[in-house]
Order: C-alpha cells, then sequence, then structure tokens
C-alpha cells in the first residue's frame, strides 16, 4: 500500500513505519468497483428506464435546492466559512481527534479507534455480540457501507435491518447504493412498489405506487423493529471536539428511532467529520439541508453527548474511522476531498452522473466527490478510471456547499494515474514538433493526409487507441490558419 | 501500538512539518443577534412544511390542545404546566414509562426549548416540561407549545441559546421522506401530525 504525496515520515528509499499514511485496504468493504467506469458507464448508458428516473430525480432536487438556496442573503460568506473551518479541521486533525475522544469519555461515552474496515468491523461485532443481541437497526451511514459493515455482520450470526426508507428499498431489492443521499435514486415509485409487495412480509396487496402509501407502507414495517431491537448503529454527519457532541441529520425519524429507542448505540464516524466548536456548527447547519435535499431545514437533527441519564441509550460507543483518510491528508492537493459533508449537490448537478447513476463509479462514493474520495481512499492505481469520470465543466465547484475544488483534485488525480508509456512518448513528440514551426506546417499537412486513411471519429490505432476510446478526433481543417495567413 | 496511536502518527505525518499554517475562519454570514425574530416568518415556513399553526393567548392554550386532542389519551412531560390541559383529554404523565405504553398513545403535549423563524424549526432540549425523547417520537400527534418570545431569526441564534450537553432534537415540520424520486412526502416513522402552539 502506498499513499500519494510525499509526507514527512516517507524514507524515500522505499521502506516506510508504523504510522505512515495507509490506504484503504482491498478485500473488504465497497469502494473499488469490478470494472472501470467506462465500461460500467456504457452499460448504464444503455438503460433508458435509469437515465429516466435519474434526469427527473435530480431534476426535481436542482430545482427545490436553487430556490431554497437563493432565500438565503449570505449564502457565499456561509461557503467560505465552510471551506475555512475545514481546511482548519485538517490542519489540526490530530489534535482535534484527541479532544473529542477526551470530551465523548467525559460524558460517558466509549471511544474505539479503527485503523480500516477490517479493524472497524471487528469492533462493532464484538460489540454487539457483547450485548447479546442478535440483531441491530441501522441510521443510513456512508461510513458503514463504505466499510461493508453489514456483510461483516452477517457473516458473525448478527442480522442488520436498514431503517432508512431508500436503504431498505435497496437492501430489500438485494441491489446496490446508487446516490449519497438517496441510495434507491434509481428506483422510481412502480419499481418500488413492486419491490415492497415482493420482499415485504405482510404487505397490503392493494399498495399502490403513491409515494404516501410506500411510506406508510415503510412505517408499518419498521415499528416492531423500532420498539424491539435493543442495538443501533449509525453514522456522524458532525462531530463536535469542544463538547463531544454528535450530530445526525435525517428526515424520516428512523434516526430518532435508533438514537433513542435502543439500549446501546454504536456510531460509526470518518475521522474527517469532526468540527473544532460548537458554534461552527451554526455554518454547517444551515449549508447542508438546503444543499442536499433541498430544504431550509431536514425534519429532524439529533444532537447528543455521550450519555443522558435516563434518556436514550445509556451505552454510548463512538469509532473513528481512518481507513485510508489519513493518506488522502498526506495529499496536499487532494485531502480537500475530506471537507465533503456528503450532501451529494454535485451529483445533483454533473452532467456524467445525471446519465450513468451511481452504479458505474463502482465505489459507494459516486459522482464527482467519489471521483476524487474514492481514488485517494484506495490509492489512484485501485479506481484509475475515476479521475477521467468527468467532463471538468466545473458544475460540482459551483454547487459544492464548502466550495471543495473537484476539478482541479481531478486533473491532479489524472496526472497520478497510470500512464501507458506510449502516450508519455507521444505527449514529448507533441511538445518537440510545436517548438519547431517547420516540423508543426509539415506535420499539419500530414494530419490532413490521414483523413484519407478512415472517416473521422475512428479514433487512433492501438497503442493510443485508449486515448480516443471515448473521444473523437477532430477533422483536420481543408486548410490551416497559416497556410490562410500566407495567401492573405 | 494501539489503534489510537497509530492513527495518530499516521496523520501527523500526512500533515508533515512544518504543519500547514494555521487558518482563520472568515464568518461575514449573519451571526447570532444580527437579525431580529419575525414571528410571521415562522408561521409561514411551519405552514410551508405541513404542520399546523395555532395562535392564541395563554389561557387558550386548553382549548387548542382540546380541538386536536380532545377524547384521547396524551403523554406529558412530569413539567408540563397542567393549565395547557383540558379535561377532556386522559392525560399519562411519562414516569419513565415503558417504550410500549408511550407507543400506545395518541398524542404528545410539550413546550419547546427556542424555535428558528427562517426554517421553520423547533428545538426541543429535554428540559422538564418537554421531557425524554421517545414522548416526542413515538405518538402519531405532536402538540408544541411555545411563546412568541422563544422564536429567534436564525440557526446561529437557536445554537447560542442551547446547551450542547442536553440531548437536543431540532424538529422541522412532522416526519418526511425525501427518498421517492427526490419528492417530499410528509409521514414516515416519527410524529406524522405536529401542531405548534404559539402564545403572545
Amino acid at each position: 500500500m502506498t499513499a500519494p504525496g510525499r509526507p514527512a515520515g516517507a524514507t524515500g528509499d522505499g521502506t516506510t513505519f508504523l504510522g505512515m499514511p495507509a490506504t484503504a485496504p482491498p478485500g473488504v468493504g465497497h469502494l473499488r468497483g469490478d470494472e472501470p467506469f467506462p465500461a460500467a458507464a456504457r452499460r448504464a448508458l444503455g438503460d433508458a428506464q435509469l437515465r429516466r428516473n435519474l434526469r427527473h430525480a435530480t431534476t426535481t432536487i436542482r430545482d427545490k435546492s436553487g430556490a431554497v438556496i437563493g432565500e438565503v442573503p449570505d449564502w457565499q460568506e456561509l461557503r467560505a466559512a465552510g471551506r475555512a473551518i475545514k481546511t482548519d479541521t485538517m490542519a489540526r486533525l490530530p489534535e482535534l481527534l484527541e479532544q473529542l475522544a477526551a470530551a465523548v469519555t467525559a460524558a460517558g461515552g466509549t471511544v474505539h479507534w479503527a485503523a480500516d474496515a477490517v479493524e472497524a468491523n471487528r469492533i462493532v461485532a464484538d460489540l454487539v455480540r457483547a450485548t447479546g443481541a442478535d440483531r441491530v437497526m441501522k441510521v443510513k451511514s456512508m461510513a458503514t457501507q463504505e466499510i461493508g459493515l453489514n456483510e461483516a455482520l452477517e457473516a458473525a450470526g448478527i442480522e442488520p435491518v436498514e431503517t432508512d426508507l431508500a436503504e431498505l428499498i435497496v437492501q430489500l431489492g438485494r441491489d446496490k447504493p446508487s446516490h449519497i443521499l438517496v441510495p434507491a435514486i434509481h428506483r422510481n415509485r412502480a419499481e418500488i412498489r413492486e419491490i415492497f409487495l415482493r420482499e415485504m412480509p405482510g404487505v397490503d396487496p392493494g399498495l399502490t405506487d403513491e409515494p404516501a402509501a410506500l411510506a406508510a407502507a415503510a412505517r408499518r414495517h419498521l415499528r416492531e423493529t423500532f420498539l424491539s431491537t435493543r442495538v443501533a448503529v449509525s453514522g456522524a454527519n458532525f462531530a463536535v471536539a469542544e463538547t463531544g457532541t454528535v450530530a445526525v441529520v435525517e428526515s424520516e425519524g428512523n434516526g430518532r428511532m435508533c438514537l433513542t429507542l435502543p439500549e446501546t448505540l454504536i456510531t460509526v464516524m470518518g475521522i474527517e467529520k469532526v468540527i473544532p466548536t460548537w458554534r461552527d456548527l451554526e455554518v454547517f447547519l444551515q449549508l447542508l439541508p438546503r444543499a442536499s435535499t433541498g430544504e431550509r431545514m431536514n425534519p429532524y437533527t439529533s444532537m447528543w453527548t455521550g450519555v443522558t441519564p435516563g434518556d436514550g441509550p445509556q451505552q454510548v460507543h463512538l469509532v473513528l474511522l481512518d481507513n485510508g483518510r489519513s493518506a488522502v491528508l498526506a495529499d496536499e492537493v487532494g485531502r480537500q476531498a475530506l471537507h465533503c459533508i456528503r450532501c451529494s449537490a454535485c451529483l445533483n448537478v454533473c452532467p456524467v452522473y445525471e446519465r450513468t447513476g451511481g452504479h458505474a463509479y463502482g465505489s459507494v462514493y459516486p459522482g464527482p466527490i467519489g471521483a476524487v474520495l474514492s481514488p485517494q481512499l484506495t490509492g489512484v492505481a485501485d479506481n484509475a478510471s475515476l479521475p477521467y469520470a468527468s467532463s471538468l465543466c466545473g458544475a460540482c465547484y459551483d454547487a459544492c456547499p464548502v466550495m471543495i475544488d473537484i476539478p482541479s483534485i481531478l486533473v491532479h488525480l489524472r496526472a497520478e494515474a497510470p500512464h501507458p508509456r506510449a502516450e508519455a512518448a507521444t505527449m514529448a513528440a507533441a511538445a518537440y514538433t510545436m517548438d519547431h514551426p517547420a516540423l508543426y506546417a509539415a506535420a499539419q499537412r500530414g494530419a490532413r493526409l490521414a483523413r484519407l486513411a478512415g472517416p473521422r471519429g475512428r479514433g487512433l490505432p492501438p497503442p493510443l487507441s485508449g486515448w480516443t476510446a471515448s473521444r473523437d478526433l477532430p477533422a483536420p481543417p481543408p486548410q490551416t490558419f497559416r497556410e490562410w495567413w500566407v495567401e492573405r | 501500538m494501539s489503534s489510537r496511536d497509530l492513527i495518530l502518527g499516521r496523520l501527523r505525518s500526512a500533515l508533515g512539518e512544518p504543519r500547514p499554517a494555521p487558518v482563520e475562519v472568515p464568518r461575514d454570514y449573519r451571526p447570532a443577534g444580527a437579525v431580529a425574530a419575525d414571528v410571521d416568518l415562522f408561521v409561514d415556513r411551519l405552514t410551508d412544511y405541513r404542520a399546523t399553526v395555532h395562535r392564541c393567548a395563554t389561557p387558550d392554550v386548553a382549548r387548542v390542545v382540546d380541538d386536536v386532542l380532545g377524547g384521547r389519551q396524551v403523554v406529558v412531560p412530569a413539567g408540563l404546566p397542567r393549565h395547557w390541559l383540558p379535561d377532556s383529554v386522559d392525560v399519562l404523565p411519562d414516569d419513565d414509562l415503558p417504550t410500549g405504553r408511550v407507543a400506545a398513545v395518541d398524542g404528545v403535549v410539550t413546550a419547546a426549548a427556542v424555535a428558528v423563524a427562517e426554517t421553520g424549526t423547533i428545538v426541543l432540549d429535554g428540559g422538564p416540561d418537554q421531557g425524554r425523547r421517545v414522548i416526542t417520537l413515538l405518538p402519531d400527534v405532536h402538540v408544541c407549545v411555545l411563546r412568541a418570545d422563544q422564536v429567534v431569526a436564525t440557526v446561529p441564534d437557536a445554537l447560542a441559546r442551547v446547551d450542547p450537553h442536553r440531548p437536543l432534537t431540532w424538529i422541522s415540520g412532522p416526519s418526511a421522506t425525501s427518498d421517492i424520486e427526490l419528492n417530499r412526502v410528509e409521514g414516515v416513522h416519527g410524529p406524522r401530525h405536529l401542531h405548534v402552539v404559539i402564545t403572545a
């Protein structure tokens, strides 16, 4: 495993010591796809229903989000503050995590440190086993999807029950999530109805595809689970170092159920979710809902600080997860990917995501942010096609509520991705040619002759065919600018 | 080496030496205290997210509760002002009731800690007149009573007023989901009916 960049501590002779930034281990979790993006995307593009569903959903959310962002007179000032708080957080991450751990412990919680997915899964499974429970209920959490917690729990004989509506749709449909916020965005109401009719025990056979009826079916289906399950697993949107407070932002009330009713609460949190102060929440609680679901405020936000005697879970655990984040932090350009607050605004505005959907990205983090986060978490070699899964149009940067410069990270990662030797040789030859006017003129005449070899759009021959696999070669003009100039 | 030391060591070497320069956070947005609270805006925001709003004089709270929950069983926190409750409701004070008992009642009446006008949000902090989190979660009807002077303008105002060491629940309208085609649908797991009573 290698870390991008050259952090202090790298010895330069290939040896490493414990404490070197490490990427997420392979063979566990969901950060690596089975095939490169172009192959998966080509298949997704052939699914007309998927494209209709995505287009409808992303258009809806863009309109809603734009309207409520327009109501806020200081949106740009909030974005600037959000970016600065995150930059400051990353610069002080070790100290803030120690402060957070101390505050949570002082408030009666228990803090665990997980170097990677394997360790996090083992910690959670051991904690559940210690309670004697064989079932846990889950609040939607990207971190637990990333580490493959559900599979690990099942292997340990523990049944995980997803309680978020979209996660439930994915789990019942034996499907994969395709969006950070709405994992079942690729399903429309008719498909959801079919999944419920097929997989939900005791569901009303007369169930319609009205969204309200589908939501009511989920309410009935999960009620008994909420009341009887003794252990819950959640993620965290924010954790305040200063106070030890953890916050979960949600809509349906499944989060409140999981955070309130069980005896034991286990929260798995990526280490980058820490924020320095209580006051910093005033920035993110304004940015996140408007950028994410396009609401002024999401229906429910829960905040807890350790254990409250007589109210809510009396055993409260916080698992702090690295799993490649230290490697992201080591890259001075790429580390701003850790600023992400998982709003998914960049997915909703991305012309590539809107057409391919989330599955094509292979990782649980799809879309523009996934294209910069996944390759850094795994090491670029393991997700080498993702930095190219973008047209670099910049819409993601404009939409990001914490102003992550995703296009610049994409370009940076493209430079780090493995390139075929032929490409480097070609680029060097091109640079030399452009430096020598006579050669350049000859090359332009040559390009025109090359048209005789075949119609436009065929692409380059191997070994350069990779470059034209997703690009058409431009047709050379009948007369170059230089030729035209000489004639004048 | 413990995982704690391993992770902290990784992060320190990732940041390198010298550490990235400290960052000054520009807080040029509207801070707490910058904007006057507008109760009419609060009402508009609540209504927009399908909460039902009642405005009345303090002595009339019991009449509103009667309109909403008359004839039904209602759980209340131990510290709730009893004059808010009409004789027509069957009052069940929360004395560490078992979860199943709370789930079986029709409604809940509470106060609130603070409310945010711009976002139509009420914040509960588990105070004596608000009670344990479970009582505002399981019943299908939540009636929340607050004074107009508890309404603040913005999210920063509300955060400045609440204590992080209390369990906090921020509520903006009834339970809802955007998970089906990204349209907001009210009524999933939390209370499907939210009534906010604002007294002068």
